[in-house]
Formats: C-alpha cells, sequence, structure tokens
C-alpha cells in the first residue's frame, strides 16, 4: 500500500518534471559535467593510490637489495643475523620477513608459516597476516616478493599494506561521496535552470497565446533583472507595439473605407427603392428597379459580412459575453430548421448527454454560426438526407457536432474552406457568398474554441469545442 | 404621428424624410445631437429616430439624458455599426429597437408602425381578433370561424406576434427577434417556411386568406 502510493507520488513528481529542449540542455550539461567529475576523481584516484602501491614496491625492492648485499658478502649466516635484527626491533611492525628451507620449515622470521596463497610469475603476493600489529588483529595485509636462494632457501620479504588499503578505501570513500554530491548537486542545478527557463519562456508563449487569440494589447512582463530574457521580452513587446499600431491604423483604413463606400451604396439603394415606388406596378422598369435593388442588396450584405468579420477577427469585442446554455440554444436551432430540412425531406435530430452546458460566449454569435452550419448541412446534403446536432461535454470540453450524410468536403479542402470567398464548388452554382464558414471560423475565434471537421462516413462533421464553463 | 429625426448625413435625412411623410407622418429634423436633444425635450414626440453616431452629442447620450429626465418616448436607433456588443449598448442605454444600416425602408416602416402601436397599447389583452380568426392568451387557444386549430407552442407565438401586429407589415428580421429571441442573420429564408406551414393551419381551409406576403418586406396578417 505504502511502496504503490509511493510509487504514484514519484510518478507524479516525473511527471511534472519540466519536458522540452531546455530541460534536455539541462540534463546534457549535467551528464558532461558528472563524466568529466568521473574521469577527474578517476585520475585523482589513480595517482593517489598508484603512487602508495608503488612507494611500498620501492620500499620491497629497497630492502631485497639490503638483504641481498648482505648474502652476497656474508652469506646465509649473515642474511639470517640481518633478518633475526631487523625482526627483533620489530616482531609485528611495517616489515615481513620469512626465511624457510626446502620443506617449507621456518628458518627465521616474524611469519609463524609460509602463506598458502600461490605468487605470480613475478615472484609477488598478496596474503593475510595473523594476529599482527600493535592491535593484534587479522585485518592486516602483506604485499610480499618471493625467491629462492642458492641454497635451496626461500625468502619472503614484504610490507604490511593495512594503512595503505586504509587510506585507498578512504580516498575511494571520498571520492564516491564526492561524485554522488556532485551529480545531486548538478541534478538540481539542471532542474532549477530548467523551470527557471520554462517559466521565463511560459511567460513569452502564454502571452503570445493570448495574443494569437486576438487580444493585441497583451505584453510580455518583465522580470526586472534586465537579464537577456528581459531583454528578448522587451525586443517582442516592442514589435507588438508596433503591429498594434500598425494593426490599429489597418482596421481605421477599413473602417474609412467601410463607412465611405457603404454610405454611397446605400444612397444609391435608396434612391432605388424610392424609383421603383414611384413606378407603376409589374411594369417593366419597375421589374429592372426592383432587380437593380436587390443586386446593390446583394453587394451590402457582402461587404456587410466582410466587415463583420474583420471586427469579430479585431477580437477585441467581447462586452457581451456572458453564460450561455448550449442545449436550449441546439434545441431552438433544431425547432427553427426542421421545417426547412423537412421541405427537402431530410430529417434533422438533436441530442444531448447532459441536462445543461454552459459555455461563456455571445449568444446571438454562437446561434449565427451554428445556423451558418445547419444551413450549410441542408444546403448540400441530398433530398432524403440526414442531419445530426448533438451537443455534449466530453473530456471537460462542450462540444457541438453538426453531422450529415451529404456528399461531405475532401480532406485537402478542410483548412481552405474557411478562406474569405472560398467555395468547393468552383462553378459557384449554390448561392451564397462564400463568407459563411469565415464567420464562423472568426465567431469560433473570438469563443477562444476549437472547430474541426471530418469525415462523418458518408459525410461532413462539424466539431465545435468550448472550455466549459463551471456550473 | 409626429416623429424627431436625428441624422447628420442630409441625403440620409432626406430619403427618411420623404418615405416617412410618404407613410404619412409629420417629421422635424435635427442635424447633430445638441440640436437633437433640445428638439425631443421640448416638444411631445411620438417617436425618435437618431442616429447613433452624431456630431456634437451621440445617439446614446441624447437617449440616456431623455431617459433619465423622465422623457419615454419611443426611440429607435440607426446605426453604421453592425455589431451585437453596439446593439446591446443602444437597447441598454433606453432606446426602443435599433436597426443596422443599410435597411429597405420597408424595414424601417415595420418598426417605425410597431413602435408606435406600442407606445399606444393599453392593458395587456386576453385575446387577439383578426376577422374571423381568435386567440385566447390564457387558454392559448386558437380557433378560425368557430373551429379549433392546434398550433404548436412555436406556431403560436408566431401567429400572437402577427396578431399582435394586425394589418402591419411585420419583417422577416422582426419575426426571428420577436418569436425566437434570437439576432442574427439567416443565409436562407428560414422563416417562410414556418409561415407557410401556419398557412396551411389557419388559411388553408379558410377563405379569406389573412396571412399575406407583402414582397421584398416581409408578412401581414390582415383582414381581406
Amino acid at each position: 500500500m505504502r511502496a504503490t502510493g509511493l510509487a504514484r507520488r514519484l510518478r507524479v513528481r516525473l511527471a511534472r518534471v519540466p519536458r522540452g529542449s531546455i530541460f534536455r540542455l539541462a540534463l546534457l550539461y549535467m551528464l558532461l559535467l558528472a563524466g568529466s567529475v568521473v574521469i577527474l576523481l578517476g585520475f585523482i584516484y589513480w595517482s593517489t593510490a598508484g603512487y602508495m602501491d608503488r612507494q611500498t614496491t620501492e620500499t620491497i625492492e629497497a630492502e631485497i637489495r639490503g638483504l641481498a648485499e648482505q648474502y652476497r658478502r656474508s652469506g646465509l649466516v649473515g642474511l639470517t643475523a640481518l633478518i633475526s635484527e631487523r625482526v627483533a626491533r620489530d616482531p609485528v611492525g611495517a616489515s615481513v620477513y620469512l626465511l624457510v628451507d626446502e620443506h617449507f620449515e621456518r628458518v627465521i622470521g616474524n611469519l609463524d608459516r609460509w602463506p598458502s596463497e600461490p605468487p605470480d610469475a613475478n615472484g609477488w603476493i598478496r596474503f593475510r597476516l595473523r594476529e599482527w600489529g600493535t592491535d593484534h588483529t587479522d585485518e592486516h595485509e602483506a604485499h610480499a616478493q618471493v625467491f629462492l636462494l642458492r641454497s635451496g632457501l626461500m625468502l619472503l620479504v614484504g610490507r604490511d599494506v593495512r594503512d595503505l588499503e586504509a587510506t585507498r578505501t578512504l580516498i575511494l570513500d571520498a571520492l564516491t561521496w564526492g561524485l554522488a554530491i556532485t551529480l545531486a548537486l548538478a541534478l538540481i542545478g539542471a532542474w532549477l535552470m530548467g523551470t527557471t527557463l520554462t517559466r521565463r519562456l511560459d511567460a513569452i508563449n502564454q502571452t503570445s497565446r493570448e495574443i494569437m487569440e486576438g487580444d493585441l494589447t497583451r505584453r510580455i512582463p518583465l522580470s526586472g533583472s534586465g537579464d537577456d530574457f528581459d531583454r528578448l521580452a522587451a525586443g517582442l513587446n516592442r514589435m507588438l507595439e508596433r503591429i498594434e499600431a500598425l494593426m490599429a491604423s489597418v482596421r481605421q483604413i477599413s473602417d474609412n473605407i467601410a463607412h465611405d463606400l457603404r454610405t454611397p451604396l446605400t444612397r444609391l439603394r435608396n434612391k432605388l427603392e424610392l424609383l421603383a415606388a414611384a413606378l407603376p406596378e409589374s411594369s417593366e422598369s419597375r421589374l429592372l428597379a426592383e432587380e437593380a435593388i436587390a443586386d446593390a442588396e446583394e453587394l451590402l450584405v457582402t461587404f456587410n459580412a466582410l466587415l463583420r468579420i474583420a471586427r469579430l477577427e479585431s477580437g477585441s469585442r467581447r462586452a457581451a459575453f456572458g453564460p450561455v446554455d448550449l442545449v436550449p440554444l441546439i434545441e431552438d436551432l433544431a425547432e427553427l430548421y426542421e421545417p426547412l430540412a423537412a421541405e427537402r425531406e431530410q430529417q434533422l435530430d438533436w441530442m444531448t448527454t447532459a441536462p445543461a452546458v454552459i459555455v461563456e460566449g455571445d449568444r446571438d454569435l454562437l446561434f449565427q454560426v451554428m445556423a451558418n452550419l445547419v444551413d450549410n448541412a441542408i444546403k448540400y446534403t441530398q433530398p432524403g438526407g440526414c442531419i445530426q446536432l448533438a451537443v455534449e461535454v466530453t473530456d471537460g470540453l462542450a462540444r457541438v457536432r453538426v453531422a450529415d450524410n451529404g456528399p461531405g468536403i475532401p480532406p485537402e479542402f478542410h483548412e481552405r474552406v474557411f478562406r474569405r470567398f472560398f467555395r468547393v464548388d468552383d462553378s459557384r452554382a449554390t448561392p451564397g457568398s462564400g463568407l459563411g464558414l469565415s464567420l464562423v471560423q472568426a465567431v469560433v475565434a473570438l469563443h477562444r474554441a476549437h472547430i474541426e471537421l471530418s469525415d462523418n462516413q458518408p459525410g461532413l462533421r462539424v466539431t465545435l469545442s468550448f472550455g466549459r464553463l463551471a456550473q | 404621428m409626429h416623429i424627431l429625426l436625428v441624422e447628420d448625413d442630409p441625403q440620409m435625412a432626406e430619403y427618411l424624410r420623404k418615405a416617412l411623410v410618404e407613410a404619412g407622418a409629420v417629421v422635424d429634423r435635427a442635424a447633430d445631437g445638441r440640436e437633437g436633444l433640445l428638439m425631443a425635450a421640448s416638444s411631445d414626440y411620438d417617436l425618435l429616430i437618431l442616429d447613433r453616431m452624431l456630431p456634437g452629442l451621440d445617439g446614446l447620450a441624447i437617449v440616456r439624458t431623455l431617459r433619465a429626465s423622465g422623457n419615454r418616448t419611443p426611440v429607435l436607433f440607426l446605426s453604421a455599426l453592425g455589431e451585437v456588443d453596439d446593439r446591446v449598448e443602444g437597447l441598454r442605454a433606453g432606446g426602443d429597437d435599433y436597426l443596422i444600416k443599410p435597411f429597405a425602408f420597408s424595414e424601417l416602416q415595420a418598426r417605425v408602425e410597431a413602435l408606435l402601436r406600442r407606445g399606444t397599447a393599453e392593458a395587456p389583452e386576453t385575446r387577439l381578433r383578426v376577422a374571423d380568426l381568435e386567440m385566447d392568451l390564457l387558454k392559448r387557444e386558437v380557433t378560425r370561424a368557430g373551429c379549433p386549430i392546434q398550433l404548436q407552442p412555436r406556431e403560436f407565438r408566431l401567429l400572437e406576434c402577427l396578431m399582435r401586429h394586425a394589418g402591419q407589415v411585420v419583417t422577416r428580421t422582426m419575426l426571428l427577434e420577436q418569436v425566437w429571441d434570437y439576432h442574427f442573420d439567416p443565409q436562407t429564408n428560414v422563416i417562410d417556411v414556418h409561415i407557410s406551414r401556419l398557412r396551411g393551419k389557419i388559411d388553408k381551409d379558410f377563405d379569406p386568406s389573412l396571412l399575406q406576403t407583402v414582397r421584398g418586406a416581409g408578412y401581414r396578417l390582415q383582414a381581406g
């Protein structure tokens, strides 16, 4: 129970480890640091422990040279005397001697018996010393050289290396801890660096997201430290100010165009209306005047739709936003369009999985969007077809689906249909301005919602996803 | 009918004045907001038609001032600003209706008539009657020539709206606003199908036809 709980907590922690290139970079630096620390410590170990090893070997070799000199000068007797003198001076000291005959019986030395371990090819041997040193323990280890003398006797000369081993262990321990602490610090450093950088970048990302959602007044917050990130943020902020100023002037220009062109168009239309009223009913000129009114009307409708999309896309107008329940909205929509579908012998159904699905938005604009989608579905689906509306909550998102079993839209057009004046059927046989879906997308963006076209197999399925508002 | 028109564009004002006079109204015109406010406050108009954007004092400010001083004259806003926000703002300030430029004169005429009628409306009615078509608002029953007619709830509201504006033109946009309570712009004439369904119920088996289509404008429920 505890263990699984811990494992779960750990997994949660790990899931929170910042991802992305920054953290990978920090991790890479940590690994490089760890690698160089391992190499450095390895070198320290090799040079200290190796030095001590060489010291021991040299001491033993010097001892041997001394003994050999004595042996050559005064024979076995001299050698034995010298060994006994040395042993007597320090029986359980740093130096180890043992001289044995051909039956491995001890002649002289401070060892009881010949070690059972076999010597290596160069005559070096490692073995344990019993009851050795001033503390008389079994912890002592010795390193020794073995010789066969001319008289058939065998000589062992060695050193107690307990202190050396202790030092070696000490160094090794210190190095291990040093490595562990370095790695731990590096890991913490990498994490700190990763999270700090990620937080700074997240602030930039968050701001750019808000700007893309239409709030051009957003700016990247500065930390005040004047570091590289602040300089980057200040640069980006200056760029944003420039863009905002340009956008404002473009909007101003388009508003002016709208005003300047719309007014004469309106007057034209109004005069045509007065003209038509003055002409005798159902005369040829009256019909012509009425056609001219319809043409002017069409121009104005397209013009207004363009202006409306531009205003929606500027995205700053959310004053009429409030909680909107999508369920009655869809119900009203189905009720409004049902007779139109029935006239085309189509079936129009709606369903919901929740009693209320409330989002933050503009009720009329949302209705407009869904009406455009249903309108398209009815227009492009063959008689006898079927159109389904659904509102539901999945994965914490409110979704509205408009699906039909008509001809659908080929996937390669799914992105392009939102462009102004784009029509899937190039012949422009069906009526419409080609602005309906552009308006849909502008409204969807204003609501920070998401629109997706997919294959309904057969037909088209349009899904709108909204962040759901708490009830 | 005494109407005050506050509009700064002389051509637009002239067109509106001509059309309103033709429809039988007496029209005064003010060319800027300050003049408009003074005229509106000093004499008794049946209706004010205000442009939203005016030099000097804008339409919103005029309505707020009038309402604050107890003047309840119906106000129809005209605006080139087509946003829902603007509409909401205009109605919140005390406007009674909102019309976006450009509009067909029939649309303006229908709304002007509706506003003038509303100004004189008496106590809430419980029965509506147009020729032999009768609607009982309490029992929610409809009869024509004594025969009961079954209507869906929305058809009932549609008929109620037409009957309340009996003899007047009601535009499709007005029906969407008043019966469905949505301000939006349908790409197709989705209202027409509802009307033809309603017509099938109230007119098909009876004579004469009461529900008339007014070409280029909307619908009218009229006796004879």
